[in-house]
């Protein structure tokens, strides 16, 4: 019998609010590795995780979320010592729509994050220091290939549901894509099956701005400075892209920051000045060259290749909950749309609802009643249905 | 106490519930909260789907379990297959589309066989408004203003039969209703809804 690679799960911490544990999943220890789909191998590596509620004997309760690009696992309730509570709080926790009194869900951080995942800014076993550039291309397979280390080491054989929005409803496709047979259900929100050339250039145009900068120094910055400036400027675009034309002019409007005399260009008005916001307390918990991979990730993704994309659904027996938003840009409900279109022609049983919001893209982070009202029906559903096969 | 509107609703349901097949599949275009589906699916053990436009009626449709699908339903028939389904059941969906001909096209296309509800324009009460009063009906199944009626196509008993002989439809399946009642006599002139299940010959 082959002996089983080697995996380690610590739990470090507990979580308050929607009671949940902290955790670290380390596996493919040296001389182990992952094979990536670019062909090079990842080893070892490491996934910060959470958890939510408990897993039920029949270990049919288990739901992943994924994160959006720039997001981490601390989805719910409140980490010891922090103030901040997780990025899906208002839809994770005792009643909500991820409802940790009836599910346990699993939330993890995805390779090439900077966030206590294996990134570029982790330690190369080769030399010691930090991968920087050496660090392999990662795509959204891999991603979902190192989560299903992760449901397969707590021992979940299928999960209720991948949920996510943006780059996590990539992750959601992947999953539905790869392991048909490990998901009753997924939940793809305010994403694509594969990015369109706008979608490309909006991430070079923030790659550009972090590549640009001196400091970045081909992403060999680690110890020193930090590539700040580009950063943040990058963070700056990606946040244009997340609103929309009303949600800014309803935060905004064309308000003025104060009464004082304006001085050429420093940031005069409210918009300006929320920009440099951002982008200066991004700098503070991202990494420019995991930035620099996970957008490089997205813009590779597509779910079909050279396929057909109703083929890459074909025989799904998995229901599945497509959302996404009137006023999102920066993934257009076209691209749900051309998702559904497969599916109806693969026969997957699918809901698709276009919700009506002003808030963009941001919409999924945002609009919690919304999703509540869709989402706890559909996992309700899902396991009475889980329920009903066994 | 149930209103004659209600119990005709009743009614029509238990038609269309009759003339679907056991554990057959099936999609609806326009169904609304989902009301119809919903039996259909428990009643006749169907594996049933939904195409809806209005936003608080797929909420709905979520929350009672369906699956629907948010499009238009002009065209949300497009991207099904051939014979993709038992049936498509159009109840009372004439009335939300521009061009009635082009769906009843694709659902012949789309479904083994197309189930239709529709409102009778030849019933006596609205012959004798137009006749008598110079105005546009306004009934119990037609209870609308000629200003904010959603019903923008109004076609009798006999139009239907006619179109269905005119495009070569098997008309296999009719049931007349008034209220809680059957009609058998007379039902251009006593059905208030008329239920038809066609096929193309």
């Amino acid at each position: 019998m082959p002996s089983q690679p080697a995996r380690v799960i610590m739990y470090t911490g507990a979580i308050t609010g929607a009671t949940g544990k902290v955790g670290h999943f380390n596996f493919a220890f040296p001389p182990d590795s992952m094979p990536l789909e670019s062909g090079e191998q990842l080893g070892p590596i490491s996934i910060a995780f959470e958890t939510y509620g408990e897993l039920n004997a029949a270990k049919s309760n288990a739901i992943l979320v994924c994160h959006g690009f720039s997001g981490d696992s601390h989805a719910a309730g409140y980490k010891e010592g922090e103030k901040g509570a997780g990025w899906w709080d208002g839809m994770i926790g005792p009643g909500r729509a991820f409802d940790t009194d009836k599910y346990y869900i699993i939330s993890s951080n995805c390779i090439g994050s900077c966030v206590g995942s294996t990134g570029p800014a982790s330690i190369n076993p080769i030399n010691g220091k930090p991968y920087g550039l050496d660090f392999p291309l990662i795509t959204i397979r891999d991603m979902v290939e190192a989560q299903r280390h992760l449901i397969d080491a707590l021992g979940i054989g299928k999960l209720l549901t991948v949920a996510g929005g943006s780059m996590g409803g990539m992750q959601a496709l992947q999953w539905l894509a790869a392991y048909p047979a490990r998901v009753r259900s997924v939940i793809p929100i305010a994403t694509a099956a594969k990015h369109s050339p706008q979608q490309i250039a909006f991430n070079e145009v923030e790659r550009q701005a972090i590549m640009a900068d001196p400091v970045w120094n081909n992403g060999a910055y680690y110890g020193g400075a930090l590539p700040e400036s580009g950063l943040g400027l990058a963070r700056a675009i990606g946040h244009i892209t997340f609103m929309s034309d009303k949600s800014m002019d309803a935060k905004f409007g064309r308000d003025l920051k104060s009464d004082k005399e304006p001085f050429k260009f420093t940031p005069e008005f409210q918009v300006e000045g929320y920009l440099r916001y951002r982008g200066n307390e991004f700098v503070k918990r991202f990494d420019a060259n995991s930035y620099l991979y996970l957008t490089k990730a997205m813009d590779f993704f597509d779910l079909a290749r050279d396929k057909p994309l109703h083929e890459v659904f074909r025989g799904s027996g998995a229901r599945v909950l497509l959302v996404s938003y009137t006023s999102d840009w920066l993934y257009p409900s076209y691209h749900s749309q051309a998702i559904a279109r497969a599916m109806k022609a693969a026969g997957v049983d699918v809901t698709y609802i276009e919700v009506e919001s002003d808030y963009g893209h941001d919409a999924f982070l945002v609009e919690f009643a919304e999703l509540t009202r869709l989402i706890k029906p559909f996992l309700e559903k899902s396991i009475k249905n889980a329920a009903d096969a066994h | 106490m149930p209103t004659n509107d209600e119990l005709q609703q009743e009614l029509e349901f238990e038609v269309m519930a009759s003339m679907v097949r056991e554990g057959s599949t099936l999609i609806e275009v326009g169904c609304w909260e989902g009301d119809l589906l919903e039996l259909l699916i428990t009643k006749r053990n169907c594996r049933g789907y939904g195409i809806e436009e209005n936003h608080e009626g797929i909420y709905q449709c979520v929350e009672k379990g369906l699956s629907v699908m948010h499009d238009a339903l002009e065209t949300g028939l497009k991207d099904y297959p051939d014979k993709a389904f038992d049936y498509v059941v159009l109840d009372k969906s004439f009335a939300r589309v521009i061009v009635p001909d082009r769906l009843i096209h694709e659902s012949l296309r789309v479904g083994k066989q197309v189930i239709v509800n529709c409102s009778n324009f030849g019933h006596w009460h609205v012959r004798t408004q137009v006749l008598f009063g110079g105005k546009t009906p306004v009934t119990e199944s037609l209870p609308y203003q000629w200003y904010n009626t959603p019903n923008i196509h109004f076609l009798s008993v006999i139009d239907f039969l006619d179109y269905c002989a005119k495009n070569k439809l098997k008309v296999e399946q009719s049931v007349f209703v008034s209220g809680p009642k059957r009609i058998t006599l007379w039902p251009n002139l006593f059905a208030q809804s008329a239920i038809f299940l066609i096929s193309a010959e």
